[in-house]
């Protein structure tokens, strides 16, 4: 006896748990792999999945196996001109052509490709990092809410309808409204009962109290088994959520000393930044601002895209920071972070006003700020007067781009998460 | 008796046109006296398929990153195309789960059919090494066990731990088996009860072992004497689970299932030519028969022929599809003679298969089936013919000659050099490397000692030596030598760790 089952629709993913090991035991390749792809991929193209390779050695899995030498004899099929005593000199490679040895080892000779999805790539690129500092500050101007369960409601919508509630409702409804009747019924049967056996059928009491036990009954019938007033609803309000309010200013220096390489690098950056956040945290605020002598508030398309050129004056985007913090948000309501890019070339007379800004007016206000200083020639006057308020301030850090493969390193090192 | 159910000429398979073949076949097996298990036919995707063939076919097995890995690898090549799925995996279990791929034709779902669940199945059911090793009625029930205890050990213990553990275990895995002794099967409720009374008492008798009170002076020296164990052990986890004095009671269970499951998996290594020889003289003869009763038409014949003879493709020794003997082949070959010596015995088979030339077929194959393993098998039966039909031919390779030497071909003189020869292809002292417990020095600093006995001098591979026998240490605590005999027979130190 042969029993036919479909399987088809059942779940398919029955090796994700082992694949989760692999991708766990396989962290540190992975991450290498990982840190190699975001130097070399395009800013465009971060957002996809990885091919990644494993040396053999770290993943095979040994066993006790034979070597080579001692003496085997070999049985192959296919004989076409030997005779027996023949003899053939060995074949290159040790005992070439066979295959009767099996081979334990049981891997091919090639390192372990495989393909890592767009979701494992970004968690490992962004694996262990945040925003540091991150606080709760007060609700936010549109609160969040979340459902939660209250108890049950006598009014509500169908798909709420909670039954076994309802049915309950029910129950107590109808004992109590049929109590009186089914006990004067009872009454009233029995009555009956002994009327009939002392008078016959045509009695005139036997003829009222039938009369009365039929109307009874109708009258328990006439009860509903289930009436709009038994339904209960499942209950659920909405509570306001506090939620976590942050906003990143994205500051980029696009001074003509940025060559396109440097502006590059600078956009490679911030768009690893950009989607650092995105993926990490679901409602922050980007401000993209970019600066020559003037600095500008823009979109992120032009952010990223647009070629307007000049000379420098970091101050200016410092300055509209300030402003925008100021209009737009208060650090009593907001987490505040910067992260500033520029190659360290500045007009000379603003690099003390820059640090006046700073210390001043933004480092009270913000939660972290970063600065990048991209391919410097060397380091000039702005690189000197941050090291002062990097000495003097926790919250602020700085690190130095010298090309494409020490953007993810540096970015890492400024998000790396805290320990706990 | 007849199959009621008009059989469809259609390739298209319909889950009635299922049932309606399998009955047929069933009939028809049951005709030759087949004996199996109940059937589970599983139909499946091709996703689902490549999860199976991840886990080697066991239908559900604890978590270990090496699964993970062997389903990427299966993945990766089935998208590019380099590989073909299996038709079907079979599974030794009461009932006989087989699965089969939604992409296949009627024809191939009935090829699958007779050959894995009443080919493969009546050979689970019948012959010996799967009676002795495996219990068909428990597996899945101890799968279930293992997968629930390897995950509560994860929890308690954590990932790395029971990861490092799984990792050694399945390194030692093919050193894991009993060969003499076996179990009685046990349901899932029992296994856990036990193994809470086990992991208790194994823990009391390590510690006697590894007891530190001083004892009398007499005593002492009675014991000094006394070599533990008193015999080299060849089930190496056995030993471990029993006797290793670091490893704590959770330890010493997963080393006990992994020893369970490769225990399961020991027959199928055994019993390769054979097991699929049978599989496939019985979808061959079973079709065939459906043919012969117009059951099925020339469409569905051709079909079926095409997929069968490229299973049992044997490319000879100079193409370069060569691959070594095709197991499939030499089975189907060995049982299809003989059945034709029993039915049609030349003087020849009389002089070499006295006892069965001329028998009835159906016992003689039934007897075969239930009673050898492949090194017995070929041993016993592999004929004259079937050496002639293959063009067999064996190559001694000797390190200690020049050349290679034709040693026998397919003659006269050489059947029985090749039958032997054959025959020792498939030992299993050939296959692995012979490893054992030799001595553990318990009055001293507790190292162990294990030998490697060789042979016809084949040396143990190099390339996984020293990380074998690092796992050899993680179980047991103490240090390790691996010891193997020189030309003189001196055991020399080939491996030792720390």
């Amino acid at each position: 006896m042969s029993h036919l089952i479909d399987r088809r629709l059942d779940g398919r993913n029955k090796s994700a748990a082992n694949r989760q090991r692999f991708l766990r035991r396989f962290k540190k390749q992975l991450r290498k792999a990982v840190a190699d792809a975001s130097a070399s991929r395009s800013i465009t193209d971060m957002d996809r999945g990885e091919q990644v390779t494993i040396p053999k050695d770290d993943i095979s899995e040994p066993v006790f196996h034979h070597g080579q030498g001692g003496a085997r004899e070999i049985i192959h099929p296919g004989n076409k001109e030997f005779i027996t005593g023949d003899r053939v000199p060995r074949p290159q490679g040790g005992q070439g052509g066979s295959g009767g040895e099996a081979s334990d080892s049981g891997e091919g000779e090639d390192d372990f490709v495989f393909e890592l999805s767009r979701n494992e790539f970004l968690d490992l690129l962004f694996e262990d990092l945040a925003l540091p500092n991150l606080v709760k500050r007060q609700l936010a101007r549109d609160p969040e809410y979340k459902r939660i369960r209250a108890g049950y409601t006598s009014d509500g919508v169908p798909c709420n309808i909670n039954v076994v509630r309802s049915l309950q409702q029910s129950l107590a409804r109808r004992i109590a409204l049929t109590a009186g009747p089914q006990a004067r019924l009872r009454e009233v049967e029995r009555e009956l009962e002994t009327q009939l056996a002392l008078a016959g059928d045509d009695d005139e009491d036997v003829l009222t109290l039938q009369d009365e036990a039929q109307s009874l009954r109708a009258r328990i019938r006439a009860i509903p088994f289930i009436d709009t007033y038994d339904l209960r609803y499942n209950h659920r309000i909405l509570q306001p959520q506090p939620s976590t309010q942050a906003v990143m200013f994205c500051l980029m220096d696009v001074s003509g000393s940025m060559d396109q390489e440097r502006k590059d690098l600078a956009k490679r950056f911030f768009s690893l930044l950009y989607l650092f956040l995105q993926r990490n945290y679901e409602r922050i605020d980007v401000v993209f601002v970019r600066h020559h002598t003037v600095a500008y508030e823009v979109d992120e398309e032009e952010f990223f895209y647009a070629r307007e050129t000049g000379g420098t004056v970091v101050s200016s985007a410092l300055n509209l920071m300030r402003d925008i913090v100021r209009d737009r948000y208060p650090s009593s309501s907001w987490n505040i972070y910067a992260a500033q890019a520029s190659d360290g070339d500045n007009w000379r007379d603003d690099c003390a006003g820059c640090r006046n800004i700073l210390v001043n007016d933004l480092m009270p206000l913000v939660q972290y700020f970063s600065y990048v200083e991209i391919k410097p020639l060397r380091h000039q006057l702005l690189w000197h007067e941050y090291q002062k308020i990097a000495e003097s301030h926790g919250n602020f850090a700085m690190q130095q781009i010298d090309g494409a493969a020490d953007i993810y390193p540096v970015f890492r090192e400024l998000f790396k998460r805290a320990a706990a | 008796m007849s199959a009621t159910v008009e059989l469809s000429k259609s390739s298209e398979w319909t889950f009635s046109q299922l049932q309606a073949y399998d009955r047929a076949i069933a009939e028809i097996a049951a005709e030759y006296k087949l004996d199996t298990y109940p059937n589970q036919i599983e139909i499946i995707t091709a996703e689902q398929m490549m999860d199976a063939y991840a886990s080697s076919g066991m239908p559900l097995g604890y978590n270990h990153w090496s699964y993970g890995k062997s389903f990427m690898n299966v993945e990766k090549t089935y998208r590019r195309g380099q590989m073909g799925l299996a038709f079907e995996i079979v599974i030794n279990s009461n009932p006989c789960i087989a699965y089969l791929m939604e992409e296949n034709t009627m024809a191939m779902q009935a090829l699958v059919i007779a050959h894995a669940c009443y080919g493969h199945n009546s050979f689970f059911k019948g012959n010996y090494m799967f009676r002795t090793w495996t219990s068909a009625d428990a597996i899945i029930d101890y799968l279930v066990f293992a997968r629930n205890y390897v995950r509560s050990c994860e929890e308690r213990f954590g990932f790395d731990e029971v990861e490092k553990l799984l990792d050694s275990c399945h390194a030692l895995m093919n050193q894991g088996v009993d060969r003499y002794k076996r179990p009685a099967p046990l349901s899932l409720r029992e296994e856990q009860a036990q193994q809470r009374d086990r992991a208790e008492y194994i823990q009391s008798q390590v510690n006697e072992l590894w007891r530190t009170v001083p004892q009398r002076a007499d005593a002492v020296e009675a014991q000094v004497q006394e070599r533990f164990p008193a015999e080299p052990q060849e089930n190496l986890l056995y030993f471990f689970e029993k006797h290793a004095p670091l490893l704590e009671p959770w330890q010493r269970e997963i080393v006990r299932i992994v020893r369970k499951v490769g225990q399961y998996f020991y027959p199928q290594r055994q019993t390769k030519v054979m097991n699929e020889g049978w599989a496939c003289f019985w979808h061959y003869t079973i079709l065939n028969e459906m043919y012969d009763r117009d059951l099925v038409d020339d469409g569905f014949m051709l079909e079926f022929l095409q997929s069968h003879t490229n299973v049992l493709s044997q490319p000879g020794f100079d193409s370069p599809f060569y691959s070594g003997l095709n197991p499939y082949t030499l089975g189907y070959a060995m049982f299809m003679d003989m059945r034709r010596i029993c039915e049609e015995p030349t003087d020849e088979d009389r002089y070499w298969f006295p006892d069965i030339a001329g028998s009835d077929w159906l016992e003689t194959l039934d007897f075969a089936m239930r009673n050898f393993k492949d090194e017995s098998f070929i041993a016993q039966y592999l004929s004259p013919r079937v050496m002639r039909d293959l063009k067999l031919f064996s190559v001694l390779d000797d390190d200690q000659q020049e050349e290679l030497e034709i040693s026998a071909i397919h003659n006269e003189q050489g059947y029985r050099q090749l039958r032997q020869a054959l025959a020792d292809q498939y030992n299993l002292h050939s296959l692995e490397p012979n490893i054992q417990v030799y001595d553990v020095d318990h009055r001293g600093d507790r190292s162990l000692t294990l030998r490697h006995e060789q042979y016809h001098r084949r040396p143990l591979a190099d390339d996984t030596m020293a990380e074998m026998i690092r796992h050899v240490h993680r179980l047991w605590g103490f240090p390790v030598r691996l010891e193997c005999a020189d030309e003189n027979g001196d055991y020399k130190v080939i491996a030792s760790c720390p």
